[in-house]
Formats: C-alpha cells, structure tokens, sequence
C-alpha cells in the first residue's frame, strides 16, 4: 500500500501512525509532509528508521515552494508529479492520512 | 484611553499546507494601516514561513513570502522568531529571508505577557 502523508510532523501524529502502519509499503510525503524528509526536523530519526524497512519518496514541488529541496534527508526519493502517478498506479491501494 | 494598542500576531505553521500563513499576513497589513503597534511572532512550524528560497512555481500558488520583507515599509519592523522552534526543525537565522529578532522561550513569553491583544494563526 502507498501511504500518503501532507501534515508536517510536529502538526500531528499523521506521520506517526503513518510509519507504524506502513509495515515493508512505501510513504509518500507530501504538501506539509515534506518537512518530514529534511535534515534536522524533529522527525528525522523516525524517518531515518523507517527507511531501514520501506520506502520513502517526497514530492519534488513541495519541497521547492518551502525553500526545502536543498536539505533533504539521505535516502527519501524524490519524485515529481508524474512520480506520483506512477506510484499509485504502481500499488494496488492507497491510503491518504488527513 | 489611547486608541493605540499592542497587537502581536503568533504564526504557529508551516506556509503552504493551510491559508493560515497568508491570512496572518493580510490582517497584519490591516493592522499596521490602523497605525498600530505590531509584532510577529513565528513559534513551531510557523519558522518555516520565513525559510529562504521558496520557490511556489511547481505546486502554481502565489508565493507570498516577499512580503515578509515589505513589511517594514508599513512600519512593522519587530518580527520575533523563537529559537527552540528554529533549532528543532535543523535552521538557523541565516536561513532566514528577512532580518528578525531571535529569542529564547523566557524572553519570548515576557513580551507576550506586555500586549494589548494577541492573536493566533
């Protein structure tokens, strides 16, 4: 399952519960959820952990318009729109943790 | 009883996930046209409005963070940012599109306590 995420990390526990129930599926993150795959934000080391176990991509746009693209945590693939499409094509369900 | 009041706006989140950002931004230039005395606090997500180097082409919204650095041009000069908020999120103030005033929690709650009115975004 392809489990999508827009809030920042510290807005919630969208991300949280996200990555506890992701098991070996894949995270995108998206909108706001995108500071969740920059170095230094209070989630990283959640982050860093769960991409021992799954994947992790981060919407390319996002990151630009918050003037994060730069900082992005080693290991989160980035992808564009078209990626986007890709991925929930890719899996057979999705999930969108509002 | 004067008609001149301390306004202090807290910006709490992140810029383009929710209108907050920009809504902020529209009452403050309000304000400050009332000849107001204005501060902006950025506490929380809120410090990622200030991050340099947007660039709003890709997700096509309007890209409101210039107008951080037009605000002293309506004489709104005193913007505070809190340092625990910064640190924990990996920036420092030279990641920082405008020039604020960094404080630290205790210094930041004291000049909460001296407003007239404050208002959360």
């Amino acid at each position: 399952m392809l489990h999508i995420v827009n809030k920042s990390p510290t807005s919630g526990s969208a991300l949280d519960s996200a990555l506890r129930l992701a098991g070996n599926g894949a995270v995108l993150l998206i909108e706001d959820g995108v500071y969740a795959a920059t170095r230094g934000n209070p989630a990283e080391a959640k982050v860093r952990d769960a991409l021992g176990r799954l994947k992790v991509y981060a919407l390319g746009p996002d990151l630009e318009a918050r003037g994060m693209a730069d900082r992005i945590t080693e290991g989160v693939t980035l992808v564009d729109y078209a990626g986007f499409v890709d991925l929930v094509v890719e899996h057979p369900n999705c999930q969108s943790w509002l | 009883m004067s008609d001149h009041k301390k306004f202090m706006f807290v910006n709490r989140k992140a810029p383009h996930g929710t209108i907050y950002a920009l809504e902020s931004l529209e009452v403050v230039l309000i304000t400050a046209a009332f000849d107001q005395d204005v501060s902006l606090v950025f506490v929380d997500d809120g410090v990622y409005q200030l991050k340099r180097g947007m660039q709003t082409k890709g997700i096509e919204t309007k890209n409101f963070s210039p107008t951080y650095r037009a605000l002293d041009g309506y004489d709104v000069e005193k913007l505070y940012v809190e340092r625990e908020s910064l640190e924990a999120r990996g920036l420092a103030e030279g990641d920082l599109l405008v020039d604020v005033e960094v404080l630290g929690r205790d210094e930041l709650s004291a000049l909460m306590e001296q407003q007239d009115v404050v208002l959360s975004f």
